[in-house]
């Protein structure tokens, strides 16, 4: 889960990591009134949960109430990759001297924590990755000891040479940490930290992504979610126990796994088809969750046909069958319906689906065949 | 032969008394899988279809000589139940739960090094070296004995590529998980695949997502003398969108579908672009 910078601010605010003075504004007004009471000049930043808002024209300085007023009305209605500006951050300006990165995530091979830090700051870390990853300086953090202050004055020494900036960023990095275990993180990322004309050091800006699977432990950071950057299919799927994601394409998939769903995109694709969406229905699937998922699949105008892959262990096709049943009695399905059901109870299932409007198939491969050929033939 | 698991293993089954737990246990035991004991807090003294329930898994494995155990508690539960087997010294437990927190993970993976215990998953179906032993949830009618290795990070799409293994059948299906912080890789099986004598060619199922298969196709042109083969899901998936897996996400442009076939490609694995197409290429090499 993904919040926003401001309330990354506030979190660092709360484990007394520096950022800069700054406040949330949501209208052209408020935003003047923030800037009057830090001081001109100001930034102002969308606030947004994608990145790339500052190529986008999303962040700039301004230096007038007038200009304030004009920017923070401007940014305030921007639309950035798919998503409505609903609030900016005014901040005061800081005199920068430099920039640089540091973040942590869990690194997947090591299966531990590891802090990242580089030079190269203001820059995407992923760009730097690819292009120079000697300039990514790692400490791989012991989870029985946590994040101990030589490893970090050691990032600091090698990033500012001078003991001083040194021993700040240590507990900066160490406080980073903090947050990072105690909120379940999946993701800080303090970019740029900068040094200040005076030698200190600040977050300009701030990142933070908590991990999902921990939210039920946490219900302070679901309180921070933002559900105006969520498709709202995938809100309404996500509240039934389903797992969609919306696609491009026309071929409707529900099918169970993630894994053999993947799979079966993949395969529309090949086919010359293009699949509409991701959806997996989960494990032990009740008729009501597929009458849900037909209902989500429905909802999207671009969907000739609808495929249905399942391959039963947990998941009874009989299931399944009786929850296609059920919707295209419920639903208005205007679409044709393919049906490949295999595994755990698929005879009961070809059964019961025999005479229905739906076809069947007896491999993944023809049903992925029929469908494309449903919606319209390969392109 | 086989890797894992097999005749010799004596397992606990966590969270016997709830509903899967108890569905399973039963299955697994029916399949053949010796089960020795079930472990609920609080339900010690219990049985579960005549097999025992033990309050710790301690007592469980010095009453009944038990050396692995299958997770079933719910996500928030998960850790300290891993915990709890690395603390009792069994060799090998396996987590089906899905959900488990990655920071739990860290740590558990942590003290399951330092005991020489092996997890596997957690999020996974679990493994079955099949007329063996099935340690998981995987429906056993899609498995037959036979001599392919196949290593997945899927549960569904593992069966769909088993059942396309054929008259070669399988000689032990592992699925090692969804999500991003898991106990035992590709490369921990295909090390185990290879030093199997039963095991004659390999299958690795891979996802978008993380650089485990870049790492396994190193391992395979550097150290494997068996044919391998692999297929990766997720080519059509958009980048920053967590596919179903937590584990599953193209991020900042890396864990692509394109990059992990280019691997595969680059260390002599054979690409199985369809589940069908797999006997035809089995036959090929062996």
């Amino acid at each position: 889960m993904k919040i926003h910078e401001y309330q990354a601010k506030e979190l660092f605010g709360a484990f007394s990591i520096p950022v800069p003075r700054e406040r949330v504004a949501a209208s052209p007004a408020e935003a003047v009134s923030f800037a009057r009471e830090l001081g001109l000049p100001v930034v102002i930043k969308a606030q947004v949960l994608v990145g790339g808002r500052g190529k986008a024209g999303g962040v700039c300085k301004v230096s007038s109430p007038g200009e304030v007023e004009t920017e923070a009305g401007r940014i305030l209605g921007m639309t950035i990759k798919g998503l409505r500006v609903g609030k900016v951050l005014v901040a005061e300006c800081v005199d920068v001297k430099a920039e640089y990165y540091v973040g942590i995530i869990v690194d997947r091979v090591s299966r531990r924590p590891v802090l990242m830090a580089s030079a190269a700051g203001g820059v995407e870390i992923e760009e730097v990755a690819r292009t120079s990853p000697g300039k990514i300086l790692k400490a791989v953090i012991e989870p029985s000891i946590g994040l101990p202050a030589f490893q970090a004055r050691n990032i600091g020494m090698a990033l500012f040479g001078d003991a001083k900036p040194a021993r700040e960023f240590t507990l900066i990095a160490q406080k980073l940490y903090r947050l990072f275990v105690e909120r379940d993180c999946s993701l800080v990322e303090i970019n740029p930290l900068v040094r200040l004309g005076d030698g200190g050091l600040l977050a300009l800006d701030a990142k933070v992504n908590f991990d999902d699977n921990a939210l039920f432990r946490h219900p302070e950071n679901e309180g921070l979610r933002d559900e105006s950057a969520e498709e709202p299919r995938e809100v309404e799927a996500k509240a039934a126990g389903l797992s969609y994601i919306k696609l491009s394409g026309n071929v409707g998939c529900v099918v169970n796994g993630a894994g053999l769903a993947m799979a079966t995109m993949d395969m529309i694709k090949r086919y010359g088809g293009e699949p509409a969406n991701f959806l997996d229905v989960g494990g032990s699937s009740s008729p009501e969750k597929m009458v849900t998922a037909m209902r989500i699949i429905l909802s999207d105008p671009n969907v000739r046909t609808i495929l249905v892959n399942i391959f039963g262990g947990i998941t009874r096709c009989d299931d399944i069958a009786a929850g296609l049943l059920q919707a295209t009695k419920e639903a208005d399905i205007r679409v044709p319906l393919v049906a490949r059901l295999t595994g755990t109870n698929a005879e009961k299932a070809r059964e019961m689906l025999r005479g229905s409007r739906v076809t069947p198939a007896g491999t993944m491969a023809e049903a992925v065949k029929k469908a494309v050929e449903l919606a319209g033939g390969a392109r | 032969m086989s890797i894992l698991i097999d005749r010799s293993t004596r397992l606990i089954v966590q969270g016997i008394t709830g509903r899967d737990g108890a569905f399973h246990a039963r299955a697994m035991r029916d399949y053949g899988t010796q089960v020795v004991a079930g472990v609920t807090p609080g339900k010690g003294g219990q049985q579960v279809d005549s097999i025992p329930v033990f309050d710790s898994v301690e007592e469980a494995a010095q009453k009944t000589g038990a050396n692995a155990s299958i997770i079933f508690v719910p996500a928030g539960f998960a850790a300290d139940a891993m915990l709890e087997c690395v603390a009792a010294g069994l060799k090998l437990v396996v987590c089906i739960s899905e959900g488990v927190p990655t920071l739990d993970m860290v740590r558990v993976l942590d003290y399951a090094r330092q005991r020489e215990t092996r997890i596997l998953g957690p999020n996974c179906p679990g493994a079955i070296s099949p007329g063996k032993a099935k340690v998981g949830i995987m429906p056993a009618a899609s498995f037959t004995p036979g001599c392919v290795g196949v290593v997945s990070r899927s549960g569904t799409l593992t069966y769909e590529i088993a059942t396309n293994t054929g008259e070669f059948g399988q000689s032990t299906v592992v699925g090692i998980g969804g999500d991003p912080v898991i106990g035992t890789t590709f490369l921990d099986c295909l090390e185990m695949f290879n030093a199997d004598i039963e095991t004659r060619a390999i299958v690795i199922v891979g996802e978008i997502g993380g650089t485990d298969e870049e790492r396994a196709a190193e391992w395979v042109k550097a150290n494997c003398r068996k044919p391998v083969f692999g297929f990766i899901a997720g080519q059509t998936a958009p980048a920053d969108k967590r596919m179903g897996h937590a584990g599953a996400i193209i991020s900042g442009g890396s864990g692509t579908a394109a990059e992990k076939i280019k691997a595969f490609t680059t260390a002599g694995i054979e690409i199985v672009y369809e589940p069908q197409e797999l006997p035809g290429l089995l036959k090929a090499r062996l």
